[in-house]
């Protein structure tokens, strides 16, 4: 029944001057989430944004994958009249209602736009034509202007449009539009959570993980892989850097004090993404940390691993409640696979009592010790990285 | 190099087994249930394997049931007897140290009304006895053994523990998981006092999906898999030609020249035993006074101070694979059930690894492997959680 798909945007119409460039990059991605699924062709056109379907489209599918890109504030799907002239127009905008609504026992109101100044019905003229006819063809629906349970959407421009239902999208902002960060991703339930909230604002997503065989194996650098792949339907292609972590963090456990391993690690982690952000043109980092949640997350392991950047690091889950990142995860559904249980780097040397309140001083001092070889090491690391095309 | 030594897990097939198989993929590939001559080429194949399989249990051809695996087998074994059964008593005993696909259908079983017990074992893995004779009521109706255990190769001496059984309650019904066993012994179960003998095919270099339960004529078992009606409604479905002529296959090359093949794997346990003993903090578990105390293929060792995991994946590393615990439940982080009722202490349940051996495994290979673990066992001992 429906040909077509009117998308209605919210935070990008007030855009000013450069609302062109939101617009494109949502068209954009719209094009993207549905290459797949068959020849659609998206246009934007006077504020908004029109998909016509091919042939043999699957309504809930296209439905689905538009609700994945950010962006997009409503969902409508049209019919499309090819005629302006008012006879035709009123008779097949009553067939739409004939069709959409076989039981006419409803309250309607009719609300209508026109693109063209000059038609000579003006949008109030178009509302009251239309709903007479529409009262006369079906007698027993009723108006109601303050209260309809069916709101009747004409749209007159070079061809009119017809719709009645609003499916909700994602909102935020059509990834592309806000630059470029760089996510540490983990196996755990958080990070893919924060890098799809930091999608949401428009942001391009390039994403790092440490990889420390063979204390984790395979099987966790493929759920990371599975995990970018998941984020990925939402952010569109992620470009996944694998770092083998492996011999820094042995020298780090055999220079260190065991009970600073996770904080010294963690700082060694956020050099490491900011040396590939940079190299990569991110303009930030993106982690899951929440405040309190492990102990390299209290205020003061935070500040202490925060230190060893100057990128801004960016923490969309910082006041979460674990419960609520949960949730998000859920939404997304990425929570099943964070949830398998493979260990990662940040598990597999952790002292049974890690400091809670590191004091930069003695972080410092005990990073002394690695003076020798890190440089070098971290060199490596970054030398033998695996980059990954997630999509 | 590939150093296969996880074949307890799964095994590589054999040539001949593909070769077959092949044949019934491309061309004998008729519905076994079909009239015409395409059906009857597929019948073939299965009344071939059949026969085989008959011939190396020493059984009659009507007593043997194809499945889809070891686990379709213990299942069917297990559910069927009980509920053919049931007017008779509600007891089932069983061990500690079984599989999933026996323990997990027994829960079921539970839930439904039935009563089990759990016979414990010693530090061998060898039940005890009185302990399992001491169980038997008058409403005991089935008892399961493992012949083999999967982790530790603990045998159990089942002609002497049926016999015991039978004796004390002459109608028990004695089902026997002989999936890590079969074609390593060669088992009669007529002559062992089994009624039910479960079986896998890609344990034994056959294709996996195939499996084979043994029903001894007369034992009362109900289908769990209710259908058209084939293998006499025991197990409805279109048999899985290309993998019941695959599994006939594997076991006519498994027992060619027998003996010798079960000495050389004796032979390989027993260099790798005496080499990994030399490393320090490392306990070989189950292999009882003597070597064939326990099965042939299997070897259960304990490293102390190393996170199983973590030398498997080293070991990997090197191109040798391995398997920590049971394979099946690997991807369950609860500890083994085996190795805690064989008493292992605390420390060792997380550091511990199964090795395992097939007809296809060479002596230099268990060399390589053995220097391998002499380099990564010291190294990864530096490096402890605490």
């Amino acid at each position: 029944m429906y040909k077509a798909f009117l998308i209605k945007y919210a935070e990008i119409g007030i855009k000013g001057k450069n609302r062109y460039l939101f617009e494109n990059a949502l068209r954009d991605q719209i094009k993207n989430s549905l290459k797949d699924l068959g020849d659609y062709l998206v246009s934007k056109e006077q504020g908004r944004i029109y998909i016509e379907c091919p042939d043999d489209y699957d309504y809930d599918e296209t439905v689905e994958a538009l609700q994945r890109v950010f962006g997009i504030a409503q969902i409508c799907p049209v019919s499309i009249i090819d005629t302006i002239d008012w006879d035709p127009l009123t008779e097949a905008v009553g067939n739409y209602v004939e069709e959409r609504y076989p039981d006419k026992n409803f309250t309607f109101k009719m609300e209508a736009k026109r693109s063209d100044k000059k038609y000579p019905l003006t949008s109030p003229e178009i509302c009251v034509e239309m709903g007479a006819y529409l009262l006369r063809r079906f007698p027993e629906m009723k108006v109601d202007v303050h209260n309809p349970s069916v709101r009747i959407m004409v749209e007159v421009r070079t061809r009119s449009y017809v719709y009645s239902e609003i499916i909700p999208g994602l909102g935020g902002m059509p990834v592309g539009s806000n630059g470029k960060a760089m996510l540490l991703l983990s196996g755990g339930i958080d990070s893919p959570v924060a890098g799809y909230m930091v999608a949401k604002r428009g942001v391009t997503i390039d994403a790092v993980y440490f990889h420390a065989p063979p204390y984790t194996s395979d099987r966790a650098k493929e759920k990371v892989v599975d995990l970018a792949r998941l984020v990925s339907k939402y952010t569109g292609p992620i470009k996944l850097h694998v770092i083998n972590f492996t011999d820094i963090q042995l020298y780090i456990y055999e220079k260190c004090p065991h009970d600073e391993l996770t904080i010294i690690m963690r700082r060694y982690m956020m050099k490491i993404a900011e040396t590939l952000a940079v190299d990569s043109g991110c303009l930030g980092l993106i982690t899951g940390e929440s405040i309190g949640q492990v102990a390299s997350q209290t205020l003061h392991s935070l500040a202490a691993t925060n230190e060893v950047c100057s990128l801004p690091v960016y923490r969309p889950l910082i006041a979460f409640d674990k419960q609520d990142i949960v949730d998000i995860a859920e939404k997304i559904n990425t929570y099943e696979t964070s949830i398998l249980p493979y260990e990662d780097c940040c598990t597999i040397f952790v002292a049974k009592h890690p400091v809670t309140k590191p004091s930069l001083k003695v972080i410092r001092y005990s990073e002394k010790a690695l003076e020798e070889k890190i440089e070098e090491l971290v060199k490596t690391a970054l030398d033998t990285k695996e980059t990954i095309l997630v999509q | 190099m590939e150093i296969y030594l996880d074949n307890a897990a799964t095994t590589r097939a054999f040539d001949s087994v593909n070769k077959l198989m092949l044949q019934a993929l491309e061309l004998d590939y008729g519905n076994p249930s079909s009239l015409h001559r395409k059906g009857l080429a597929a019948e073939k194949l299965i009344k071939e394997a059949k026969e085989i399989l008959a011939k190396s249990l020493k059984v009659d051809t009507k007593e043997i049931y194809f499945t889809s695996g070891g686990t379709e087998s213990n299942n069917l074994a297990l559910i069927g007897a009980a509920y053919g059964n049931k007017r008779a008593g509600n007891h089932i005993i069983t061990t500690r140290i079984e599989h999933p696909s026996v323990h997990n259908p027994l829960i079921f079983l539970e839930e439904q009304g039935f009563r089990v017990t759990y016979v414990p074992v010693d530090g061998n893995g060898k039940i005890i006895e009185d302990d399992l004779l001491a169980a038997i009521d008058k409403d005991t109706i089935l008892v399961s053994l493992m012949y083999v255990n999967n982790e530790v190769g603990a045998v159990q001496n089942i002609r002497n523990l049926s016999g015991k059984i039978k004796g004390k309650k002459s109608d028990i019904i004695i089902h026997v998981d002989a999936i890590q066993a079969f074609g390593k012994y060669t088992i009669y179960p007529k002559r062992e006092g089994i009624d039910l003998l479960s079986a896998s095919g890609h344990k034994i270099h056959g294709p996996k999906g195939s499996g084979v339960l043994f029903i001894r004529d007369k034992v009362k078992v109900n289908p769990i898999v209710f259908g058209g009606g084939q293998q006499k409604g025991m197990r409805s479905g279109t048999e899985n030609v290309p993998a019941i002529a695959g599994l006939g296959q594997a076991v006519k090359e498994i027992y060619l020249g027998h003996q010798e093949r079960i000495d050389k794997l004796y032979t390989l346990k027993k260099v790798f035993i005496d080499g990994v003993k030399q490393l320090e903090g490392v306990t070989v578990n189950c292999v009882g006074d003597e070597l064939k105390d326990s099965a042939p293929h299997i070897t259960s060792v304990s490293f102390e101070g190393i996170r199983s995991e973590v030398l498997l994946h080293a070991l990997e590393d090197k191109g040798i694979y391995v398997s920590s615990g049971s394979a099946c439940a690997s991807n369950h982080p609860q500890l083994s059930g085996t190795l805690k009722a064989i008493g292992l202490p605390k420390n060792l349940l997380d550091s511990t690894l199964r090795f395992s051996f097939s007809v296809f495994t060479k002596e230099e290979e268990i060399e390589y492997t053995l220097s391998v673990l002499r380099e990564l066992v010291p190294l990864l001992k530096r490096y402890n959680r605490h």
